[in-house]
């Protein structure tokens, strides 16, 4: 068995037996998968959105080169300037060299995951920068060394007393029997602690729902606010935003934006949704003095006009998320990505290779659930199995598994071997339950019996009893 | 229902699509299949050129394999009016994914879609094509009944069974909660991960004893033998059928997993 197919076996099993994971888990249901239905059952027209915003989405990808050039060219005229990174690394280096550059010690950040794609944190705290996250739940995980395990609920693997006992440890200074048991306390706490961070902070980080090639806009939806402090109150601003978030108007936006809140909190809108275009203007109140833009590729434009290109469709929602079986029962962490779940189990091999992460799109029961709530109808279960047809090409099953799978297509490429070999299979195995119905262990069949009693067969092949039938009749 | 011709002889021809976890381990399905179609006026034939839908490659990623098993099974049901399976997961494969499995097969992709349109899930094609709106069967006790993903998401299956069996005399349907949730089956997956398959079965698990019921019904092997394990390995007292099993009032023989004692 490849190391890889060890460690994710090994980080999905022990996630089933984390007591806390699996209680944090049960907040997945509740929360969004409810309240998601809730959204969508106020909004007559989702459906028609949702054919709205593939389409939009669709001719955007189709015509990505264009887009990106009406929205470079709004971001100068604006005073800003766009920086294009082929890569996670060339990423990494423009921002670390912007920082530089404005002389930055201290950066504040508002949630992004193509930042955590690019491990942009480590990079800049390599270099001597201090690196302040500032949406609670990535502050959080920031302070556990962690990565998020959901992209748009970072701590969903998390209790609210677990995140207590880590703000008495990392917050000094404060009284030891301050109240921090409600989540109000919680967010309270990281308030007023980051809150001196943004006024110090020399350069703020964001990262994009959406890019607007129209206005030159980019678009983030938070619920705390701590986005718009990031992106106007330190003098440098920098979005960082994967090529595909463009869209080409406002109004395309706009549309989007329904379908996206609805679908990721089952809110109809989210408490901030912030526009931000370029730098201050001469009145504003405040606002940066030098804006950035640096729009990453990493993979993206290969899947152009390929198997996968549809994956580019994603609004980051995390609807497949919290509907996938998959992920409810072992979370974000054991999947060993940046992007869990559905649209990670696709997403990843794309940008990464298949190499080491060939269980993702094998771990899914094809359930569809995924693409059904997908609000860019992203034909999920097809890319999964899409991916493992490659896998299978490439060689890389197991050899056990591949013998197995090739002894029985043989069999079941010539019907008559194969009613005569299944006759004989279930006659065995009729034999070997010795009428108790059902087997507890079965040495070929461990993997089933690990966790299931195998039920037995009836005692003939229907094929058998069938043309039995056919013969007494004649 | 109307009285059960005993062979109509003007009735469509359909092909009974068995399935290969039914042919192997739960004859008595197809059994009742049958019965059911030519109560319901369908004159029914076997071809013994089918042995599985292919899913097992398709899902592996085997696609040489899952292309050669759909050809096979396209020219084995040509001859028919309908195809019938009962499974809505081989009728998704058949109806769904042939289609794309031979968009660009010369010879087969017409053939595909021909068929695509004449197959049906079992409960399904009895009401919808057949008409029908209540079969002649009784069942004394509460069941629910699970969903297969397939039959719901790939084919929207959701009222056909479920009118069925509201006319059972003596059976009382307690609704599943979160019945559009995967039993953790997955073909495959079941094996290849079991902890996690495992672990969502049990959430189902669960559910099916929230209701309380005596019966849990479903229109999948693959999930009933799923269901069956895991409430044979926490020797819950609750049977496992194939509705086809209790609408053609063949329940007789031990539930899924029941011990022949049993019964």
């Amino acid at each position: 068995m490849a190391e890889a197919t060890i460690s994710f076996k090994k980080a999905a099993s022990e996630a089933l037996a984390d007591g806390e994971l699996q209680r944090a888990l049960q907040n997945v249901k509740t929360g969004f998968v409810a309240k998601r239905a809730a959204a969508k059952s106020r909004l007559p027209e989702f459906e028609a959105l949702r054919a709205e915003a593939r389409a939009i989405k669709d001719h955007t990808l189709t015509h990505l080169d264009l887009y990106l050039e009406a929205y470079e060219s709004k971001i100068v005229e604006s005073g800003g300037k766009v920086h294009f990174a082929p890569t996670a690394a060339d990423a990494r280096d423009i921002v670390l060299g912007l920082c530089h550059d404005y002389g930055a010690k201290l950066v504040a950040k508002g949630k992004s995951m193509v930042s955590e794609e690019i491990a942009l944190n480590a990079h800049l705290q390599a270099a001597g920068i201090e690196v302040v996250e500032t949406d609670l739940g990535e502050y959080i995980v920031q302070l556990k060394g962690e990565a998020p395990s959901h992209i748009i609920a970072p701590v969903i693997h998390l209790n609210k007393e677990t995140v207590a006992a880590d703000f008495r440890r990392a917050h000094k200074g404060r009284l030891t029997s301050r109240r921090l048991s409600d989540v109000q306390d919680l967010v309270a706490e990281a308030r007023s602690v980051l809150r001196e961070k943004f006024l110090v902070a020399d350069v703020g980080i964001t990262g994009a729902n959406l890019l607007i090639a129209e206005t030159g806009s980019s678009v983030i939806v938070t619920n705390e606010g701590n986005g718009d402090l990031t992106s106007t109150l330190p003098r440098t601003h920098i979005v960082i935003a994967s090529i595909e978030k463009i869209v080409p108007t406002l109004e395309d936006a706009c549309t989007i934006l329904r379908l996206l809140c609805r679908s990721a909190t089952g809110q109809d809108i989210t408490t901030y949704t912030t526009f931000t275009t370029g730098l201050r203007h001469e009145g504003d109140p405040d606002g940066p003095t030098a804006y950035h833009v640096v729009l990453l590729d990493n993979g993206r434009s290969e899947m152009l006009g390929g198997t996968f290109q549809d994956m580019l469709r994603c609004i980051r929602c995390g609807a497949c998320l919290n509907h996938c079986p998959v992920y409810g029962a072992i979370g974000g962490h054991a999947y060993g990505s940046v992007y869990p779940g559905p649209m990670g189990a696709v997403l990843t091999p794309a940008l990464q290779g298949l190499d080491h992460v060939r269980d993702l799109p094998n771990a899914s029961s094809l359930c569809g659930r995924c693409e059904e709530v997908c609000p860019m109808s992203i034909p999920l279960p097809s890319m999964l199995r899409a991916w493992r047809e490659r896998d299978f090409t490439e060689g890389k099953r197991s050899r056990a598994e591949r013998l197995a799978l090739k002894a029985w297509a043989f069999a079941a490429k010539r019907p008559g071997l194969y009613h005569a070999l299944a006759a004989v299979g279930v006659l065995l195995l009729t034999r070997l339950a010795g009428g108790r119905g059902r087997f507890t262990r079965l040495a070929f069949a461990k993997p089933w019996t690990r966790v299931r009693d195998l039920p037995a067969p009836e005692g003939r092949t229907f094929q058998q009893l069938y043309a039995k039938m056919q013969k007494d009749r004649k | 229902m109307s009285p059960a011709p005993e062979a109509a002889t003007d009735g469509p021809l359909v092909g009974l699509f068995v399935t290969c976890l039914v042919d192997l381990f739960r004859p008595s399905v197809a059994f009742a299949a049958i019965k059911l179609l030519e109560a319901g006026g369908a004159r029914v034939e076997v071809p013994r050129a089918q042995a599985c839908c292919g899913q097992p490659a398709y899902n592996s990623g085997d696609r040489d394999d899952a292309v050669a098993i759909a050809r096979q099974v396209i020219e084995a049901f040509e001859p028919f009016d309908y195809v019938v399976a009962p499974s809505g997961s081989c009728t998704g494969m058949l109806k769904v994914h042939y289609p794309r499995l031979l968009a660009d097969d010369p010879r087969f992709a017409e053939r595909a879609k021909t068929l695509a349109a004449k197959s049906y899930e079992l409960t399904s094609f009895l009401v919808d094509v057949l008409g029908l709106s209540e079969v002649e069967a009784s069942y004394e006790g509460t069941v629910t009944y699970h969903d297969s993903c397939s039959s719901l998401r790939e084919l929207h299956i959701r009222d056909a069974p479920r009118r069925l069996l509201a006319s059972v005399t003596g059976l009382t349907l307690i609704e599943l909660p979160e019945s559009e949730i995967c039993c953790g089956f997955g073909g495959t997956f079941s094996v290849k991960y079991p902890d996690i398959s495992g672990a969502i079965l049990d959430v189902k698990l669960n559910n099916i004893l929230d209701t309380e019921a005596g019966a849990v019904l479903a229109g999948d092997l693959g999930c009933l033998m799923q269901i069956a394990g895991g409430l044979s390995r926490e020797r819950a007292k609750i049977e496992v059928r194939h509705v086809a099993e209790v609408l053609a009032g063949m329940t007789d023989m031990p539930a899924i997993a029941a011990s022949l004692k049993s019964r």
